[in-house]
């Protein structure tokens, strides 16, 4: 697969901050890339210096074989939708998704029909005489991604585009993006600091924290196995639980409080403590296991939310689906908690990466 | 946006807009400075003038009088310019609309207008006067600081006025209601809520009203009479020293500039650190009244309204009376306007060509201006911002001598042209479109500029295809008040006109002091109304998004 993409060492500073730190990035073509993070993570940063809005102050950014540094915000052919969407409030609908062509020099014929058929793909056509101030949050959404992909970028980049947008909304455009990126087959690089967001359109995610790219996956692979306990607390519902590692001769066991003890396949020589992160869904009510009573059960339609508090002192979340069980257990109960050593990760206690 | 290290458009914008700056602002103002510490008997560098002025009781005691007028002013207007804001924003005030406008309308006409009007009513031979005369009543004379002190009251109490219904408007209803809730009474929730909230808005107001009096010529030069303020001495001081040199009246420029920058400083750091303003969600709401309590409300209100229209009427009824040279004979005529129209054309011709050219240089001085500010927050930005309000504190007359003090001589020779009276206009009426230009860029969200780059508009193209067509409204809203106080600017002028080179403004003053005035209140109609149709040229563009102050 080729790479369309290409960021070498990327550097921004702000003063002595380094808002982007020494990133390398890869995405290839037709891809639908994600930086995420929370806010300040420099993911915007990084999207800025791609458009050309933020000076890369150190390494590089290649589109393809060409290199980008130097060249133009207005002359690298990208295209970009804003987090408020950034619609010209002067002009009508047609008219802002014609401008971008009519600063191509695109002949007038070509702009009729080509404004025509990318308000049909996000489904706006009948608006197209209106002024920005008689849409609604959504239309303005619809019409920001037409005229950026109107113009047939070479890359299409969205900096948060769905966060103003209601829930209900959000989920909504989140479809119709996804969808238009696959007919498109453009190369798509999508900022968001909402990780459900992130896990439900992209092929790859790339994490982002402090300035640094902390993991890049698919979103099955993010969120099933990250790579440290930041990203396992940030992607999804983690429990923490401190534990000690041991070694027998052919494998590893980790214990929790001393009760509770299984064995699990690390492949390091590491010995001492650790920390194991499990989702709420990867734990399980057995005969045996870490002893806690149930604090308060939250039902919640598909499965029940439960607030355990184990020997140990530590309060964790367990879901379990209703389908699988009949009865909601009572706030009061006695119950014994297990884990799976396939489905679990466990870190190092000193560094936090992950070490199964 | 960063921008790049390469001199890119906006690198040449800043050169340019830094140079003029320096050119018309910094090198006169260096000047002025450099003079006022020039001893004429040494020829040498001292202290001299400034002793000179703290010793002498007839100099530093203007300085004194400047405060008292102006402070009293302040205080006086602000006794009555928040009760107004008051009942204006809280109650149903009959014609609540029409009296906001005749309330900016006192505002924009020139004070010295004012003063002419209160002269012809209350003055010597003035129509009131002769009036309690005819009935044995001796009225106490309004000529002195009395006479001042009503001027600048009655012309400036808009600002106290305006600031304060802005920031009352702007608290939201639920802070109230909340005090209520909280069981407050509503003298109780009007002292230890809305009061609070909105006094660094009546301070700002105030601050303005004590600097626009502090530097005001033409009102304590025409009612003041035996009662010289500052900008009065450094008239006289500079008119006496003519063909000499401006030493003296530089120090005297100085020392009023100083007292006003003081005042705007000081209110900046103790004011800006409290902004309470917020942009209020739910307005608070205006309470309706009925019948004769209604007309209580609004009884106060259209008094003040009243008198501060007042002048403006006096010229309009005086410039249709019959005079000679002995004055009004009684009856109406068009005569004024005769004679100013076969005297005094040229000053109307330049009042009109040299405030047009000067709002073309404005408008595009302001635009890429405000643009610096707002949108490259670096040095230069800082620089031109600071710049910016630099005029707010150099009084018309100060100005007017530190650009002849600069280019009295080859190759800077610009002495009585047309091009020192433009350039003053420009410079010290440049502030308000910037403000207003600004002011509404700032709630331009960027990313607007940056979509067109994006799709392909480079920088240049986009600021003049879409940035600037898109901040138009606000910057022409702040055209048309640097227009209406070109249009009435006197106090520059008066120092710096020569033959060919008079105004309207000017001429209203020498005809005045000639008494002439028929004719005077002529030129002053032509201005009034002027003033007035560009002031509701104004609120209509700004749709009431731009406040006039």
């Amino acid at each position: 697969m080729s790479s369309s993409v290409i960021i070498k060492n990327a550097v921004k500073k702000y003063g002595k901050f380094k808002a982007v730190d020494h990133i390398d990035l890869s995405i290839h073509q037709g891809e639908f890339f994600t930086l995420l993070g929370p806010s300040g993570c420099g993911k915007t940063t990084l999207l800025r210096m791609i458009a050309g809005f933020n000076a890369i102050d150190e390494g590089e950014i290649y589109f393809g074989e060409v290199r980008i540094n130097n060249v133009d915000a207005h002359k690298r052919d990208i295209g970009m939708v804003f987090q408020n969407y950034a619609i010209f409030p002067h002009l009508t609908v047609e008219e802002n998704v014609a401008y971008g062509l009519k600063a191509k020099k695109v002949p007038r014929e070509q702009i009729r029909t080509r404004v025509k058929e990318a308000l049909e793909q996000v489904q706006i056509g009948q608006l197209r005489t209106r002024k920005p101030s008689e849409l609604s949050g959504g239309q303005q959404q619809r019409v920001a991604l037409a005229r950026a992909f109107v113009i047939e970028p070479k890359i299409l980049l969205m900096d948060e585009p769905l966060s103003n947008l209601d829930a209900k909304l959000r989920v909504q455009m989140r479809t119709v993006i996804k969808k238009l990126q696959r007919r498109l087959g453009i190369t798509t690089i999508y900022v968001t600091h909402d990780q459900e967001e992130a896990l439900a359109i992209s092929d790859r995610i790339a994490v982002m924290k402090d300035g640094k790219i902390m993991q890049i996956g698919s979103p099955e692979e993010v969120y099933k196995k990250p790579q440290n306990t930041f990203i396992a607390g940030f992607i999804g519902v983690s429990n923490f639980m401190e534990c000690n590692i041991t070694k027998t001769d052919k494998h590893h066991d980790i214990s929790i409080g001393g009760e509770y003890s299984i064995p699990v396949p690390i492949s390091e020589d590491y010995i001492g403590k650790g920390i194991i992160s499990a989702r709420p869904e990867q734990m399980s009510f057995g005969k045996e296991g870490i002893p806690g009573r149930i604090m308060l059960s939250t039902f919640l339609g598909d499965f029940v939310e439960y607030e355990v508090l184990l020997s140990t002192g530590q309060t964790v979340q367990i879901n379990e689906y209703t389908k699988d069980e009949s009865l909601v257990k009572q706030d009061g109960t006695l119950v014994c908690i297990t884990l799976d050593a396939d489905r679990i990760c466990v870190y190092d206690f000193e560094k936090e990466e992950v070490i199964l | 946006m960063k921008s790049p290290i390469k001199p890119d458009f906006w690198f040449w914008v800043k050169i340019l807009l830094v140079a003029i700056l320096a050119l018309f602002l910094i090198y006169p103002f260096s000047s002025l400075l450099y003079r006022s510490f020039f001893s004429a008997k040494t020829g040498q560098l001292s202290l001299a003038n400034y002793i000179r002025f703290f010793e002498k009781p007839y100099y530093y005691r203007t300085l004194f009088r400047s405060l008292f007028v102006s402070g009293t002013a302040m205080a006086a207007t602000v006794l009555i310019g928040v009760p107004m804001a008051y009942l204006m924003t809280r109650y149903n005030v009959m014609g609540k609309k029409y009296i906001h406008i005749l309330i900016i309308m006192s505002l924009m006409s020139p004070p010295f207008i004012g003063a002419y009007s209160w002269i012809m009513l209350l003055g010597r031979a003035g129509a009131v006067t002769r009036f309690f005369a005819g009935i044995g009543i001796t009225l106490p004379t309004i000529y002195g600081k009395l006479g001042i002190i009503l001027v600048f009251t009655f012309k400036l109490f808009p600002y106290v006025y305006l600031y304060t219904s802005g920031a009352m408007l702007s608290i939201d209803r639920s802070l109230e209601e909340a005090a209520e809730n909280l069981g407050s009474n509503k003298l109780r929730r009007l002292l230890t809520i809305s009061l609070p909230v909105v006094m660094p808005s009546i301070a700002a107001g105030a601050v303005m009203v004590f600097m626009t009096s502090l530097a005001d010529f033409g009102t304590p030069m025409l009612i003041g009479e035996g009662y010289p303020v500052l900008p009065v001495l450094v008239y006289n001081e500079y008119m006496s020293e003519m063909g000499g040199n401006a030493n003296l009246a530089s120090t005297l420029s100085v020392i009023v500039v100083t007292c006003s920058m003081s005042v705007l400083l000081l209110q900046k750091y103790f004011v800006s650190r409290k902004n309470y303003v917020m942009t209020a969600m739910r307005p608070p709401l205006e309470e309706k009244v009925h019948g004769l309590k209604r007309f209580f409300v609004t009884l106060p209100v259209l008094l003040v309204t009243g008198i501060g229209i007042i002048p403006q009427i006096v010229v309009v009824v005086t410039s249709f009376m019959k005079t000679d040279f002995t004055g009004f004979i009684g009856g109406f005529s068009l005569n004024s306007y005769e004679i100013i129209a076969n005297r005094l054309g040229t000053n109307i011709r330049n009042t009109y060509v040299f405030s047009t050219i000067a709002i073309l240089i404005i408008v595009f001085l302001g635009i890429l201006i405000s643009y610096i500010i707002v949108r490259h927050r670096g040095k230069t930005g800082a620089i031109l911002d600071i710049l910016i309000m630099f005029p707010y504190v150099i009084p018309g007359a100060v100005l007017g001598i530190s650009l002849i003090v600069a280019f009295n001589k080859p190759p800077l020779l610009l002495t009585g042209t047309a091009a020192i009276m433009i350039a003053a206009f420009v410079v010290r009426k440049l502030p308000y479109t910037v403000r207003s230009g600004s002011a509404f860029l700032q709630q331009m969200d960027p990313s607007i500029e940056e979509a067109s780059i994006n799709l392909g508009v480079s920088p240049m193209k986009t600021f003049f295809r879409l940035t600037a067509r898109l901040m138009a409204p606000g910057v022409m809203s702040g055209a048309v008040l640097s227009w209406i106080t070109c249009i009435n600017e006197l106090s520059s002028s008066v120092m710096l006109y020569g033959g060919k080179t008079s105004t309207i403004a000017v001429a209203i003053y020498t005809e005045i002091v000639r008494n002439s005035y028929g004719t005077a209140a002529a030129l002053a109609s032509i201005l009034t109304i002027t003033t007035a149709i560009s002031l509701l040229t104004f609120l209509k563009i700004s749709k009431g998004k731009v406040s006039v102050i």
